[in-house]
């Protein structure tokens, strides 16, 4: 199934609340989904009989915000967090990519992180890779088996692939910079 | 403790085996790299066993937000550094399909040539070192010899052994080499007079036409040895639904029995490079395993690499007339000031150990927004904590290596 119909069949079962607008023209076309509902979509894809999306092959956090005050007037995108799911089916052969948005802070509020439902219940894989991404992204999983870091240290300070990000000076008694 | 113990006979029938947890590295030889598995273990037996990563971790991705997209082919290579140019190759195509950019007839044959040869030489470390891991030498030295002519070869194409840069956005940094001196290696094994001088191809012909010959050997040493069949057949039997549910890619998603070769069924950038050659994919069930084999056990994931070995000398062997008869340049241009557009590709190719990622972001300056790289070991390795639960102490290390992994890469 290409891109439009799968889009179209997501629209019937979950209704335009759950599923955004008809994917943009890029190389690769995406589906938002609304982060409520990504796990009841991702059972749906999973096991729907003409998608068969067995296979996570990458789960990431995506951070919009540009700093640089000159790149900054070229760019369009409005600060946010992205989790994309990128999906194939090793029995059909095809392959999709799905994103929830996510505000890059929860209320707007400095320090509290947004949350999005766990899909490790549907792909055993995404355990792992929501792992990272709370660890480098800082994006809560909420329904996790075992929310903690998994490259960095248990006790580090921060999320490294936020754009805001400040490296820290000092580490248990190793300099920083 | 006031249980005071006479007869000293009495303890060996009173053993009491307990819960213990058990580490199990970072510094542990048969670990791969700095990997440490708790182990929770009741006597022989283990319960659980969970993997600590991250020791290697020096968030590449981030760097890669601040670097233009060639200057990120270097970090490429310091993930997998058993199999760099593969690894250069699916950050370059995913650079090339986000730019949208042809790339010469000459260069693709020359890519899938050298990304044959990579494979050649990461299987055999991946040989090599399990059956190290399994107590024996032997096989570790021949791979190493085999592997270390591969190495010379890659030496005179691009100057370095190990983290080669070679294929870049475009293509290659240099043409393959006309001629070239003949390395001691190949020189003393097979019976050459060194120093003497062949043209490049003929001797990569020369040193697959050795190595044919050893594949044999190889089998008798590990694949059909009575030992070794004991400690893998049977043991880390992984279902072929778990493998892909948990993401299994590469050789230990095939010999878990699925049909998955992203040479044959990615994307048709990727597939485009081998749409002229002849393979097989191959997985799991063999007709020719021991009758001890379990469909996705440590045997079967053994074997896939074996057989991938003969695969990947038969396509070097295709793309080397392929090459010579392509003409024009082994390049297009890529310029490090090259505006990435504001779009973004997800591009998997097959590398050795596995389906490796590239996800990267532009948007409208040279560097990149966001760069992903998804790791194959690191999927492969979420499996561990199954295939270890209820295997005795001394099997770990069995199941673990059969997964081939590369801590360069899980960490990035």
């Amino acid at each position: 199934m290409n891109i439009n119909e799968i889009h179209t069949l997501l629209l019937e079962n979950f209704g335009e609340t759950v599923v955004g607008p008809a994917p943009q023209k890029a190389t690769d076309p995406w589906i938002e989904v609304a982060a409520d509902s990504i796990r009841e979509v991702a059972t749906f894809v999973r096991d729907h009989e003409q998608l068969r999306l067995d296979h996570l092959n990458d789960l990431c956090g995506v951070d919009y915000l540009e700093l640089d005050p000159k790149k900054a007037k070229k760019f369009e995108h409005e600060p946010h967090l992205e989790v994309v799911y990128q999906l194939s089916s090793t029995s059909l052969k095809h392959r999709l990519k799905l994103k929830v948005i996510l505000p890059r802070w929860e209320n707007d509020t400095a320090g509290s992180l947004p949350t999005c439902p766990s899909v490790s219940s549907v792909w055993g894989i995404a355990n792992w890779h929501e792992r990272e991404c709370y660890d480098l992204m800082g994006i809560q999983f909420e329904g996790h088996p075992n929310h903690r870091r998994i490259l960095c240290p248990e006790d580090w300070q921060g999320h490294a692939l936020r754009k805001d990000y400040e490296f820290p000076l000092e580490y248990h008694g190793v300099r920083g910079r | 403790m006031s249980m005071q113990i006479e007869d000293p006979r009495v303890v060996e029938f009173d053993v009491q085996t307990d819960e213990m947890l058990v580490n199990m590295g970072p510094q542990h030889p048969s670990t791969h790299g700095v990997l440490r598995l708790l182990l929770r273990t009741d006597g022989e037996i283990v319960h659980e066993c969970t993997p600590h990563i991250g020791y290697l971790h020096r968030c590449a991705e981030k760097i890669g937000e601040n670097l233009a997209a060639p200057q990120w082919i270097p970090y490429t290579d310091r993930m997998d550094y058993l199999a760099a140019m593969n690894m250069n190759l699916g950050f370059a195509l995913a650079v090339e399909k986000l730019v949208d950019m042809e790339v010469p007839e000459k260069a693709l044959h020359l890519r899938v040539l050298i990304a044959e040869l990579g494979r050649i030489a990461s299987h055999l470390v991946g040989m090599g070192a399990y059956g190290l891991d399994l107590g024996t030498f032997s096989p570790f030295l021949y791979a190493f010899r085999e592997r270390e002519i591969i190495l010379d070869l890659f030496e005179e194409a691009c100057g370095a052994r190990l983290t080669c840069s070679y294929l870049t956005p475009g293509g290659a940094t240099h043409d393959l080499p006309e001629e070239i001196e003949i390395p001691d290696g190949l020189a003393a094994i097979a019976g050459f007079v060194p120093g003497e001088r062949y043209p490049f191809v003929e001797v990569i012909e020369m040193f697959l036409q050795w190595l044919e010959k050893r594949i044999r050997e190889y089998h008798i040493l590990l694949t059909r040895n009575a030992i070794f069949i004991k400690r893998t057949a049977g043991i880390g039997v992984l279902d072929p639904e778990t493998a892909v549910s948990y993401g299994c890619t590469g050789p230990v998603l095939r010999g878990s029995g699925v049909d998955y070769d992203l040479r044959r069924d990615g994307e048709s950038i990727y597939t485009g490079m081998y749409a002229d050659y002849d393979f097989d994919v191959i997985s799991a069930p063999f007709k020719d395993a021991p009758p001890e084999v379990r469909l996705g056990d440590n045997w079967c994931r053994f074997y896939v690499r074996m057989l991938e070995v003969v695969q990947a000398i038969g396509l070097v062997r295709q793309a080397i007339p392929k090459y010579l008869a392509a003409e024009g340049s082994h390049r297009a241009p890529f310029r490090l000031n090259t505006k990435l557009p504001k779009d973004e590709v997800y591009l998997e190719t097959e590398c050795p150990r596995g389906q490796m990622g590239f996800y990267i972001i532009g948007d409208g300056n040279a560097e990149p927004l966001r760069v992903r790289a998804k790791s194959s070991c690191f999927c492969n390795l979420s499996v561990t904590d199954i295939l270890c639960e209820g295997v005795p102490l001394a099997d770990v290390p069995s199941v673990v290596g059969s997964l081939d992994i590369v801590m360069g890469e899980i960490d990035r």
